[in-house]
């Protein structure tokens, strides 16, 4: 196991160092001149070689890499042109924020995901099994955007249940951070739980169907007890993986839901950034996402191996 | 949880009463388009930042509903007879934020710090201004390089706005995390892409006239949800409503719409000769432009787009500027004629346009009208979406033939065409270069009486509407909606957003 | 080493020698989900060819005289922001959305499976250098790599498709690598080795079929991901472009209206919904048709 964990930690240098080349090179692949759009309606040719000689825009792009990847090493991920402040700090205001509404929506998949899947695949074949299953498949088959509107406009609206938008923090009132997160998460969640139970249906079916479950059954155990014990415990390891994976995914990927939904998360930082072509806010935060991702990605896998001795190796 | 719930429905039962309730405190809920960049208005370039900084920066001079130029922190200007000297006289008794007093040399680091700063954007703007001299505590005077007329406009906007000496000497570039101005409201926190809270200023020089204690921006750029919130008693306020959902905000009773037609203009710039693209019979041939022209039914795009709320036009100001020039009216659509043109230019065959659109649905929508009307005629466009960014890019490389574009406006007639019709200035990515127009418009920029400066326009428009690289297509309404808890809230041309004499029931 | 470990590669064989498309046809046939999946899949695509024919107007013909108008006999599905046929939009829209699905995922197949199969199979250090490159790809958003790459490659459709293609194909790899390396160790793989099959054999022959089964679930699940991210590229001006219709950038373009003309919004929405729950059925239907495990 030791051998294993210290394979795995030395991986994350090479996949850290292609993480920061990708993203280093993504930014040159964008089209558009950050100092222009910066600029917007005041072009004026004296500011714009301005903008670029102090974010250095005119150094060729592995000299810029290297001041970059300096400053990371040494903690620091450089400033917002757009903001002109430091990306840590935009990073520690979005962390809670996002860590909050993924915690949530990952709360909704598992808790709707995970018996829904057990449920149609003991159940395969029956109207239980195509309810599960189309109910499970629905938050996949709707664009996000397209869900969060009508939530809004039944919920906030309509019934006035709900606040439409906005986020207020957990410390500040955690009810109405609640009231305010709710549909988001479960907007993300509902996508999330389709994909979770259609993994916990195929592990659960392949592992019931594997040997020894056969063995378990011909041993005359109770259906329930070969179910929950011996297929659930198997079929947990992708979906465990899986689930893993999906939170890693949330702390960045919830572009269009934070949009609709005005959650200032990790998503819309980085994608306003984009579009403002704001590098050092979509490097660092890209940068800190993503190795947040790996992170979970090397527990989801120690988890895989923990459950499957067999992979050691 | 369920008392929650039940505490909300019962709050949105009794909508009069909001969520936050009657507190003590009034705030000011208002839904901005956008997350505004930074609040420094030596630093900051966008729109949106100028709705905030309408509330916690004061300026020297400020425009009223007919555009004139009406003192704020400063009480009058005089020009002397050369145009080379403007002399201001200084509002006394007015302190910043910080408590710091407004004087002469409050005026003037201000000023020197638009000037001198590194990655100001206020330079280009001030570029007139050789020199700033205190003539005493409450009076400042700008020497001028030459004569410029549009000098004054600037000083209504941010290149107007007075900072705190000492706040920005010790904040440095970092300045806009922690304005502190001279407006009726002083910054409180700001929460990225979340919200921007001002709050009261006490000493305000005009406090009387102040009446909300708090004011919270939030942007939200979904119109859709901007407007549910409004709905919903989340806000009290939001800018830029559709077009089309001025019927909806109308239909409410407990809504309000208050309107303006914009400063700017949303127009078709064509790519005359910036590069390879450039060459078409439309960019050589000044008739097939007009032909072009002559194939829109500008009304017709306003009815279908924006259910005919917005005001067609056919120049850098709209029709209801002092500067408009009537004798040039918004051309009706005549295929014949555009026909009978383009056979006087020699072209036959349909001509297939590349034309860029920045994506946005609402300009996308446009430029699909825009694409069945001029068809007809015989000219395919070729519609190319395109994120913002890029379209910025490619339009400075003149990677297009055909751009969908529009300018926020400026107050005064200068800003809006100067630096897209002269030779070679910083927004004319078509390549329009004209020696009689770049004369007139320098012209115009020493000229000070609007008469006179509307007959030297005259000339401009002639010829630049008839060969010119820009067909100006219409002009949006400013459209701020509100609930009827809020009182005495007017509107002007420039979209900001003013908070004084606004009252919240 | 009893009978019951082996039965899977029994079964194996015995599927080859009895022709074993025909026996998941057979089988496909009795699931009513699938078949239910495969006849709308089949509609959409017959639809899509067939588009020119069926269609009741032109998908680009405007008509100010009938913008937003609710549905009717005239449009049975109402008309958009500037007067078309939201039905003939429809209709032409399944080839964009569609092909969209099909053709990045086959994209995404292609390099993605050959690329698992060679890491997983080879293992050393191809594997390492593969791995790594597609865990440092799977760590960056799929939005923000799609977004970039579209807007490297130009705003069009077929772009669109190469930029969702590309994006996806870390997740094939991964997905081929560990079924591989699963494979690899079972007792038929094991076995054709020893006899002496060359290693592109095995890895064709016997390591490929037996991972099928769950590509074809993450294909399923992967076109209705590329339908729905062809609509967030729209949404960006990057997918499909004016006038032509795809279904994402209806729902985009119908977002501003939702108060006022909903019908724009729901039935795209409810196309897109169909034809992602119909590829799901199938994919399900087929996964287990294909499994050699179940019968």
């Amino acid at each position: 196991m030791l051998a294993f964990l210290t394979q795995r930690l030395l991986q994350l240098i090479p996949t850290l160092f292609f993480v920061s080349v990708l993203i280093f090179g993504l930014q040159q692949l964008l089209p558009g001149d950050p100092a222009l759009i910066m600029a917007g309606e005041e072009r004026d040719p004296e500011v714009l070689e301005q903008i670029r000689q102090q974010y250095r825009l005119n150094e060729p792009i592995w000299v810029q890499y290297f001041y970059w990847i300096q400053g990371v090493l040494s903690g620091n991920l450089g400033e917002s042109m757009r903001l002109k402040t430091s990306v840590l700090s935009l990073v520690q205001e979005k962390l809670p924020v996002t860590l909050q509404l993924a915690s949530m929506a990952i709360v909704v998949a598992l808790g709707i995901g995970i018996p829904a899947g057990i449920i149609s695949a003991v159940k395969k074949d029956t109207a239980l099994d195509y309810g599960a299953n189309i109910f499970a498949l629905w938050g996949i088959s709707t664009p996000n955007f397209w869900l969060g509107i009508l939530m809004i406009f039944l919920f906030s609206v309509t019934l006035g249940w709900l606040p439409a938008s906005g986020y207020v923090s957990l410390s500040e009132n955690w009810k109405a951070s609640l009231a305010t997160t709710i549909m988001p998460a479960f907007v993300l969640g509902n996508a999330i739980a389709a994909i979770l139970m259609r993994h916990t249906r195929s592990a659960m079916l392949q592992a019931m169907g594997a040997d020894y479950v056969r063995t378990a059954r011909a041993k005359g155990l109770y259906e329930r007890r070969v179910v929950l014990k011996h297929a659930l415990r198997n079929a947990m390891t992708p979906v465990i993986t899986l689930g893993a994976l999906e939170f890693g995914t949330l702390l960045s990927g919830a572009v269009l839901t934070e949009q609709i939904f005005t959650i200032p998360g990790f998503g819309k930082l980085i994608v306003d950034a984009v579009f403002n072509r704001d590098y050092a806010v979509v490097q660092g935060v890209v940068l800190v996402t993503s190795t947040a991702y790996i992170a979970l990605n090397l527990l989801a896998d120690i988890a895989y191996v923990l459950v499957n001795p067999r992979l050691r190796g | 949880m369920i008392k929650t719930i039940r505490r909300l429905i019962l709050a949105a039962a009794f909508s009069g009463v909001a969520l936050s309730g009657a507190a003590a405190q009034s705030n000011l809920r208002i839904g901005l388009a956008e997350d505004p960049d930074v609040l420094d208005p030596t630093l900051a370039r966008t729109y949106v930042g100028r709705i905030v900084f309408s509330s916690i920066c004061d300026k020297l001079f400020d425009i009223d509903e007919k555009l004139n130029i009406v003192p704020q922190l400063a009480t009058s200007h005089e020009t002397s007879a050369d145009g080379l000297t403007v002399t201001i006289k200084l509002r006394p008794g007015v302190k910043f934020h910080d408590g710091e007093a407004f004087d002469a040399a409050a005026a003037k680091y201000s000023l020197e710090r638009h000037l001198n700063m590194k990655g100001s954007f206020r330079k280009p703007e001030l570029a007139s201004v050789e020199a700033i001299e205190i003539a005493d505590p409450t009076t400042i005077k700008l020497k001028l390089k030459a004569p410029f007329s549009p000098l004054l406009a600037q000083l209504t906007d941010r290149a107007g706005m007075m900072v705190s000496p000492k706040a920005a000497e010790a904040a440095g570039d970092k300045f806009g995390l922690k304005p502190v101005c001279a407006g009726p409201y002083k910054f409180v926190e700001r929460v990225q892409q979340d919200r921007i809270v001002v709050e009261k200023f006490a000493d305000y020089w005009n406090k009387d006239q102040i009446f909300i204690d708090k004011i919270t921006y939030l942007p939200i750029v979904d119109s859709t949800v901007r407007l549910a919130n409004l709905r919903s008693g989340g806000l009290d306020m939001i800018e830029r409503v559709l077009a089309t959902d001025i019927k909806t905000v109308r239909d409410n009773p407990k809504l309000k719409l208050i309107t303006a037609v914009e400063l700017g203009y949303q127009g078709l710039t064509i790519n005359l000769s910036n590069g390879p693209k450039a060459n078409t019979p439309l960019a050589k041939d000044a008739r097939v432009r007009q032909a072009f022209e002559l194939s829109m039914d500008r009304e017709a795009l306003n009815q279908v787009v924006f259910n005919g709320e917005f005001v067609v036009g056919n120049q850098w100001i709209n029709p209801t500027n002092f500067y408009y020039q009537q004798s040039l009216p918004v051309p009706k659509r005549d295929v014949a004629k555009a026909k009978a043109l383009l056979k006087e230019a020699g072209v036959t065959g349909r001509m297939s346009l590349d034309l860029m659109v920045p994506n946005n649905p609402e300009t996308r929508q446009v430029a699909e009208v825009l694409q069945s009307m001029v068809a007809e005629t015989g000219f395919d466009l070729k519609l190319r979406v395109t994120e913002f960014a890029t379209s910025l890019k490619q339009a400075e490389d003149g990677d297009y033939q055909l751009y969908l574009i529009g300018w926020s406006g400026r107050s005064d007639p200068d800003g809006n065409s100067y630096i897209f019709q002269t030779c070679g200035a910083p927004q004319n990515n078509s390549g329009y270069c004209d020696k009689d127009v770049d004369a007139w418009h320098k012209e115009a920029r020493i000229k000070s009486d609007p008469a006179e400066r509307k007959k030297i326009y005259e000339n401009v428009a002639k010829k630049y509407l008839a060969e010119g690289s820009i067909k100006y297509l219409y002009h949006r309404r400013v459209l701020v909606a509100l609930t009827d808890k809020v009182e005495g809230y007017k509107q002007l041309p420039d979209g900001l957003i003013r908070v004084i004499g606004v009252k919240l029931k | 080493m009893t009978a019951t470990t082996l039965s899977p590669a029994t079964a194996a064989t015995d599927a080859r020698e009895e022709n074993p498309w025909g026996r998941a046809w057979r089988r496909l046939r009795r699931r009513k989900g699938a078949m239910v999946g495969l006849v709308i899949v089949l509609l959409f695509v017959l639809l899509a060819v067939a588009a020119p024919l069926v269609a009741p107007y032109d998908p680009i013909a405007t008509s100010w005289s009938a913008v937003r108008k609710a549905p009717s006999w005239a449009h049975w599905l109402g008309t958009d922001e500037v007067g078309r046929d939201v039905l003939s939009r429809i209709i032409w829209g399944a080839r964009a959305s569609l092909s969209a699905g099909l053709v990045s995922v086959g994209i995404a197949l292609a390099f993605g499976v050959p690329l698992g199969l060679l890491a997983g199979y080879a293992g050393g250090w191809v594997d390492a250098l593969l791995s790594r490159i597609v865990d440092a790809m799977l760590a960056i958003p799929f939005l923000i790599l799609a977004i970039a790459l579209a807007a490297f490659l130009g705003p069009s459709l077929s772009n669109a498709m190469i930029a969702i293609g590309v994006t996806a194909t870390p997740v094939f790899i991964r997905l081929t690598r560990g079924q591989t390396i699963a494979a690899k160790v079972e007792d038929y793989v094991e076995a054709a080795r020893a006899v002496g099959n060359p290693h592109w054999r095995i890895a064709l022959r016997h390591v490929l079929p037996n991972i099928v089964p769950p590509l074809l679930v993450q294909a399923s699940l992967a076109i209705a991901g590329a339908i729905i991210a062809e609509a967030a590229l729209s949404f960006l001006g990057l997918g499909q472009q004016p006038p032509a219709p795809s279904w994402g950038s209806m729902l985009n373009s119908a977002q501003r209206f939702i108060a006022q003309a909903p019908w724009m919004a729901f039935w795209p929405g409810v196309a897109i919904f169909l034809a992602v729950l119909s590829f799901n059925l199938l994919g399900d239907g087929l996964r287990d048709a294909l499994d050699p495990r179940h019968k």
